[in-house]
């Protein structure tokens, strides 16, 4: 199925959870915040988040900034 | 009495906040902080590049100091309160500098969607710092709505071109109560102790420091000027004259 990451479409696998998208991706999630369809999930709640076609889903970290 | 600055709970002895952008390395960012000694350090937030394992900024902050996570990218009020929200859910504390901006040339705020977000993100119990064009009616609302201080312009963002929104900053520091920090645009060390001179409670600088030579040199630098501006609005700045007034005693000459 195909969903949203970061404003780009990408193909995934069927009924992959938030979690398993998060490690896939080998980023470290002290360093990240994760939303899904605009909502903000909360590190316990990333793996009960199963994913749908064309969710929406928004990986941000902190950058140096002024 | 000690001199410090009270921003939402914390009480900061440093009146240099320092931008983290632009910086060739984390870990020149980092030598700059500690040279300065600042207290409070902005970084933006932005989406995570695909199978990145970079390092994190996170890591190169040092211990003790104050994050304010900008919330630069956004261009209204609703983008700028979702920026708050996920750099709070990052759980680097609750403060924010709000940044809304249009326009690309010149970087120059929204005030007005910039008041909007104020009042949002008050209500969610952050610390809210807004960036601001200098205005004094504006500055009054934003500090009506909760903002812990202002932030007003020295000139626009990157410009190095130093304080050139002066009489306006001025006017801000007389009437408003509520700090006034100058950001953006302080070019030299002279520009913040400028600001400090005229009774500015802190001033933000980022891009003088970032792109020197000699980064921790001209953090510190920065950080002496901003102690030298601060002590002598405390001390007393004489008022300035037309005419001359003699230093020595004009009286009892050799002649």
């Amino acid at each position: 199925m195909i969903i949203r990451i970061n404003g780009k479409a990408e193909t995934i696998g069927k009924k992959e959870g938030l979690a398993a998208l998060i490690a896939d991706r080998g980023l470290c999630p002290d360093k990240i915040v994760v939303e899904h369809n605009l909502k903000i999930v909360d590190k316990a709640d990333w793996p009960n988040i199963t994913l749908s076609e064309n969710d929406n889903i928004e990986i941000v970290s902190f950058v140096g900034g002024g | 009495m000690e001199d410090v600055l009270k921003i939402g709970n914390k009480a900061i002895r440093n009146r240099l906040f320092i931008g983290t952008g632009k910086f060739a390395s984390y870990p020149a960012m980092k030598e700059a902080i500690e040279a300065a000694g600042s207290e409070v350090v902005t970084v933006a937030l932005r989406r995570v590049g695909s199978g990145s394992k970079t390092d994190s900024i996170l890591d190169h902050i040092p211990k003790g100091c104050v994050m304010a996570p900008n919330t630069s990218g956004a261009r209204n009020a609703e983008e700028a309160v979702r920026i708050a929200r996920l750099a709070k859910a990052a759980g680097c504390g609750n403060w924010v500098k709000i940044e809304v901006i249009k326009d690309t040339k010149y970087l120059l705020p929204d005030n007005l969607e910039t008041l909007k977000a104020t009042e949002i993100l008050v209500k969610e119990g952050f610390v809210v710092l807004p960036y601001m064009s200098p205005d004094l009616s504006m500055a009054r609302r934003l500090v009506e709505a909760g903002a812990a201080a202002v932030m007003p312009l020295g000139s626009p963002i990157g410009s190095n071109r130093g304080v050139k929104t002066r009489e306006l900053v001025e006017i801000m520091v007389r009437e408003i109560d509520a700090p006034v920090i100058v950001d953006a645009g302080l070019g030299k060390p002279s520009d913040a102790c400028l600001c400090m001179e005229l009774g500015c409670a802190a001033v933000l600088v980022n891009t003088a420091i970032a792109i020197a030579q000699d980064t921790a040199g001209m953090a510190r630098a920065f950080s002496d000027a901003v102690k030298a501006g601060r002590l002598a609005y405390l001390s007393g700045l004489p008022a300035s004259g037309e005419e001359a007034s003699a230093s020595s005693p004009l009286t009892g000459f050799l002649r």
